[in-house]
């Protein structure tokens, strides 16, 4: 069974935060007149960002350095107030290594980010 | 425009980068991850790492030379983020010395119910001081086409 993560809601210190740790100074994620021409109703969060959440629900569950494989594809955008949950799902194991799907879901139940892993966890 | 299918192979410079305790921190701070072994040498040797390891995607963050994207005809500033993958080897330590670079491994066009889309595969590969792969990243970004640039 993998333990879902419940984080507390995404601010927009948290988008700078993550902008100037990650080196992505896109003006999507935190000037809010070019994001709203681009059609959002302000800076949306890094796709980046999400999959960060899905890589902490893994190594929560396995470990620090357990993660050889992650993917995500981005779905729907999360914008700063937004509550994300991680949810996973075991489909694989061989030997050490396990196989699962994972997504990223707002409250209101859209899912923003679909992924993939592949983590290192001894039974 | 489409982007010309000749760009695949194209190569970035190389990026070296000195991976510090500092920048792993501000990493998981950002993400939020409360993790000691983020943060604290002695926690990450009781978890079994020889040094401090770094998130997972911290190693999507370092991939090399945005001059892989020099004369590609794509709007920088309507890409949309399609997908991420990255594989470990090995977690990225505090003291790896890592050398990036990224190519461009795919340009493709794909019609679908929105309209015309194009599609760019960036892979970065950072082996490590010894020559040693460390981790492979593929991004894939996408830009919807006007309706004035026309189909395929």
């Amino acid at each position: 069974m993998f333990p879902d993560l419940q984080l507390p809601p995404i601010t927009k210190e948290q988008l700078v935060r993550y902008a100037g740790a990650s080196g992505d100074f896109n003006p999507m994620h935190y000037d809010a007149d070019f994001a709203r021409a681009a059609g959002y109703e302000g800076p949306i969060c890094h796709g980046m960002l999400s999959m960060a959440f899905l890589g902490r629900a893994l190594t929560a569950w396995a470990g620090e350095g357990g993660v050889l494989k992650l993917t995500a594809r981005f779905k729907a955008v999360t914008y700063p107030g937004d509550v994300i949950t991680v949810s996973g799902v075991l489909v694989d194991r061989r030997g050490d290594e396990v196989d699962l799907t994972l997504e990223a879901r707002r409250s209101d139940g859209a899912v923003t980010t679909v992924g993939a892993a592949t983590v290192r966890r001894p039974a | 425009m489409p982007l010309d299918p000749s760009a695949i192979g194209r190569q970035g410079s190389v990026v070296t980068y000195d991976i510090d305790a500092s920048e792993v921190r501000a990493f998981a701070d950002a993400i939020g991850d409360p993790s000691a072994v983020y943060r604290d040498l002695d926690a990450a040797r009781a978890a079994g790492h020889p040094a401090i390891p770094a998130p997972p995607t911290f190693a999507a963050c370092r991939r090399g030379g945005d001059d892989v994207r020099e004369g590609l005809d794509m709007d920088w500033s309507r890409i949309l983020h399609g997908s991420e993958e990255v594989e470990l080897r090995r977690p990225v330590y505090v003291g790896d010395r890592l050398h990036v670079s990224q190519r461009v491994a795919d340009v493709f066009t794909k019609e679908g119910r929105s309209g015309v889309m194009d599609f760019l595969v960036l892979e970065a590969v950072a082996p490590d001081d010894a020559g040693e792969l460390v981790y492979t990243v593929k991004r894939t970004v996408v830009v919807k086409r006007r309706p004035d640039e026309g189909a395929p």
